[in-house]
């Protein structure tokens, strides 16, 4: 059977959910994995909640439906975790790994998300993104924190996948501000 | 040969196979969820990575326009749609099949208006399978690299000369990033070649000048039509021709249908598109259990290859279609009456039921394909009679 790690990113329009779901869908290649990110298509509008998948495999992915079933759920806005549109908890179950960005502990983030189960991680990878490069998006710092908590990537593939998509477009200063935002949230990753 | 591995969207893949064949000349227009696909192609232009000549229109009806006038000078031609650009372009669509002009064009399949949905089904390409081109579905990214890669070696050839519709799923395909392998530059070149002027015609051969759709009543029309249908005819083989040459290149096989887990089957299911491949896990998983079921995957729809499915299908006791687009007022959808139609008169034929599925982007879990299994082996025992059906709607 095939070892298949499927992963739901929450986030709102102009949060780079989408660009985080395909990133690591295409970051894993270099090991030889098979891959699929896609984003949930609807209005595009900033600040909109929008869902985005990443399948990471050993196998070849033939599925092309929705993750109903997520092992890992990040959430890149913590106000999405209140609103019950946006499905936070859909499909999880006691396995189920959260990572919230967010100021707030684990154990506040639980009471939120009103689930028993599932284990919660956070980390305040806005705050992060705003220190390192200078912008409050959180999507890259949280890929950082998903390598602490999950083998689908290491904390070195991120970077070095990172580092040579940057640099087609942006100065170095940019590129380091980015893997030392990663590196961070890997870090400063608070677990219960 | 050494291949790459990479990370591409369906548009992604399809625009880097069509950079590969260095088409002379592509109009465009814009038209979710297309759009990426000419966006990325266009950035190889403009980047210099191929010298074609793109001509921004008004409209798609002008885009397939310029696509007929370019292709009639012999130029290699390309233009993509979905939809209602693709409804737009209609009268169009069928004079670069009779005029026999080889231009390839993605549909990237998206819903049709009303109400306005951007999401994928089969509608736009299914009601365009009367318009005399050649018809390509694909399942994933890889298989909309590989055919947009195939696709002109199958319309230039002599023996066919008709347009080709690369089809593949908008957003599931066509904006999803999947893992697939691509050829080099130079390989997928050496593969598809440059087109041979020497084969149809050019308005531009000044030594030989001709006159290209003219009026044409009572008297020949008929006669050209069959030649349409011959070129049809002749396809299939062609299209094999082809298939066989890239599999031994790349070790990817394809043939006029893909058959899984069928050699023993009961049951088998046929889907068209992405939904194919979530299908595969479910049989997978189904046989696991015993469950005899097996699926049949239509990848050239337009030849339609009759005598084949019948062979394919005939051992089976019932047989599940699955039709991604409604024919309103019809009986069944379009792929579930051509397929009871290959059926017809066979000894022993099996029994068949169609599910109309997926429409305006209604997503497609393995949750339903079970749930129709299920009424497979009802069809079985005697106790489901209903020949069209409906999945995964509220009633």
């Amino acid at each position: 059977m095939a070892k298949m790690t499927e992963i739901r990113w929450h986030g709102r329009g102009g949060q780079g959910a989408k660009t985080a779901a395909i990133f690591l869908a295409e970051a894993v290649l270099d090991q030889g994995m098979h891959s699929q990110g896609f984003p949930e298509y609807g209005p595009e509008r900033r600040g909109a909640p929008v869902r985005g998948f990443t399948r990471i495999s050993d196998k070849p992915i033939r599925l092309h439906c929705s993750v109903a079933k997520p092992q890992i759920v990040i959430v890149l806005d913590p106000t999405l975790i209140e609103s019950a549109s946006a499905g936070v908890t859909d499909g999880t179950d006691v396995s189920t790994v959260y990572i919230i960005n967010t100021m707030e502990t684990p154990a506040a983030i639980r009471a939120k998300l009103g689930v028993k189960g599932g284990t919660i991680h956070t980390v305040d990878a806005s705050l992060i993104a705003q220190e390192c490069f200078g912008r409050a998006i959180p999507n890259m710092p949280m890929i950082g924190a998903l390598t602490n908590v999950s083998d689908v990537i290491t904390l070195e593939d991120v970077t070095s996948a990172m580092a040579r998509r940057l640099k087609k477009k942006f100065s170095q200063a940019v590129v380091d501000g980015n893997v030392a935002a990663v590196e961070r949230a890997h870090e400063e990753m608070v677990s219960e | 040969m050494k291949q790459l591995y990479v990370g591409l969207t369906g548009n992604e893949a399809v625009a880097t196979a069509f950079k590969q064949a260095r088409p002379h000349v592509a109009p465009a227009f814009p038209i979710t969820p297309q759009t990426e696909m000419m966006h990325k192609f266009a950035d190889f232009v403009a980047d210099g990575a191929v010298a074609t000549e793109m001509i921004l229109v008004e409209s798609e009806h002008s885009a397939m326009s310029a696509a007929v006038g370019s292709a009639a000078t012999g130029a290699r031609t390309f233009t993509a749609t979905s939809s209602a650009g693709f409804a737009l372009m209609w009268e169009v669509v069928y004079i670069a099949a009779s005029l026999r002009l080889p231009i390839c064009m993605p549909v990237v399949n998206r819903a049709l208006s009303g109400n306005i949905n951007i999401h994928n089904d089969h509608s736009d390409s299914m009601g365009g399978r009367d318009a005399g081109w050649i018809q390509i579905f694909c399942e994933n990214t890889q298989e909309a690299y590989d055919t947009a890669l195939m696709c002109w070696r199958i319309a230039e050839h002599k023996d066919v000369r008709l347009p080709v519709m690369v089809n593949y799923d908008g957003f599931i395909i066509s904006h999803t990033s999947e893992s697939l392998h691509i050829l080099p530059d130079e390989d997928a070149w050496k593969f598809i070649g440059p087109k041979d002027l020497s084969n149809g015609y050019s308005l531009l051969d000044v030594e030989n000048p001709i006159t290209v759709g003219p009026l044409d009543l009572t008297d020949y029309y008929f006669e050209h039509k069959v030649s349409q249908m011959e070129a049809h005819l002749r396809a299939p083989k062609v299209i094999l021709e082809v298939f066989k040459e890239f599999g031994e290149l790349t070790g990817r096989h394809y043939d006029l249908f893909e058959e899984y887990r069928t050699e023993d089957a009961e049951m088998i299911l046929v889907i068209i598109g992405s939904t194919a491949g979530t299908a595969k896990d479910v049989i997978d998983e189904q046989r696991e259990k015993g469950v005899k079921v097996g699926l049949l995957k239509p990848r050239v729809f337009r030849p339609f290859p009759a005598v084949e499915y019948a062979k394919a299908l005939g051992n089976a006791k019932v047989v599940g279609v699955m039709d991604k687009s409604v024919s309103f007022g019809g009986h069944g959808g379009p792929l579930f009456t051509e397929i009871r139609s290959a059926l017809y008169g066979l000894e022993n034929a099996p029994k068949i039921h169609n599910w109309i599925y997926g429409l305006g982007g209604r997503d497609t879990g393995t949750d339903q394909i079970v749930d129709l299994i299920g009424q497979l082996q009802n069809s079985i025992k005697g106790k489901k009679t209903e020949d069209v059906n409906l999945l995964g709607v509220r009633l």
